[in-house]
């Protein structure tokens, strides 16, 4: 049973935001929209799970949906920051950095989402990633603390990507 | 009439932040410092723009919710490409030299094919 639900859904979240897509580009909802949706969102991860045999092990939907909501707030509150920043301080005062993050997480999907949160985020944007994995470069717009800005990103929103991705 | 005044509203943060995240790119001088710049548009700016959107066709009378599907591939775009222009300035080395990771040897980006061959060259001579 659960043999047969792995090959037919082998990405059940894709599923489902492939289906929710649907009806947001329908921009009207119907049953009949929905259904095709459903099939839709079934053919497509089935069609190319050739290409992506790996699935995350654990995803916590609910977690990942307060994950969204505080990032949102960062982006705003950091939105305001960096304009404050781009409009009073003059190039010569700047103190571009980079830091230095070492990785606790080790799938690549939770890996990108960090690095994804963290470019999204104004003021620090993710660089490159350490060869074998093991730490992300970050560079920081303006910062008189740089270690203060890597253990803010380890607390914020790595510890809470590995509740999300455990 | 409020929602028009709400349009209104959107529409000026938006292009605020907008003119904002230009000025960034203008002013500052250094390829890694201006990548800051355009991660703000694309989040703030464009949000608040696709926000006014929503709002005025939402006092048509007609619910749109293809803005939040840009939004949502924008979220998701963005970062690949900021990533892929600091990747570029790394590997040019037009930007300040970033220090060696805490865990492994060397940044994935410095580590490419002709370095090591140049390297190896370099050795045998």
């Amino acid at each position: 049973m659960s043999r047969a639900f792995r090959w037919l859904l082998p990405h059940p979240y894709l599923t489902l935001l492939l289906a929710v897509v649907w009806i947001l580009l329908q921009n009207q909802f119907s049953a009949g929209m929905a259904v095709f949706g459903l099939i839709l969102g079934i053919i497509i991860p089935w069609g190319t799970s050739v290409w992506w045999p790996d699935t995350p092990k654990g995803f916590r939907l609910g977690k990942m949906l307060s994950y969204s909501l505080i990032v949102m707030w960062d982006i705003i509150v950091a939105n305001i920051q960096v304009a404050w920043i781009v409009l009073t301080v003059p190039n010569a005062k700047l103190k571009p950095a980079w830091i230095v993050i070492p990785l606790d997480l080790r799938q690549p999907e939770a890996i990108t989402m960090l690095a994804g949160t963290i470019t999204l985020t104004p003021g620090t944007v993710s660089a490159d990633l350490s060869d074998e994995g093991h730490s992300l470069l970050v560079h920081v717009l303006h910062t008189d603390d740089p270690d203060g800005e890597r253990d803010g990103i380890k607390s914020r929103y790595e510890a809470r990507l590995k509740e999300i991705f455990s | 009439m409020i929602g028009t005044y709400a349009t209104a509203l959107c529409l000026l943060i938006g292009s605020g932040f907008v003119l904002v995240g230009v000025l960034g790119l203008l002013k500052f001088n250094d390829p890694m410092t201006r990548l800051h710049a355009p991660t703000k548009v694309g989040t703030i700016g464009i949000g608040m723009l696709l926000l006014a959107s929503m709002i005025h066709s939402f006092t048509l009378g007609e619910t749109s919710f293809h803005e939040l599907l840009i939004m949502g591939f924008l979220f998701v775009t963005a970062p690949v490409s900021a990533n892929f222009i600091a990747k570029v300035c790394l590997h040019k080395q037009d930007c300040m030299t970033p220090p060696p990771p805490e865990a492994d040897t060397t940044w994935s980006t410095l580590q490419s094919p002709d370095r090591d061959l140049v390297e190896k060259a370099a050795e045998a001579k």
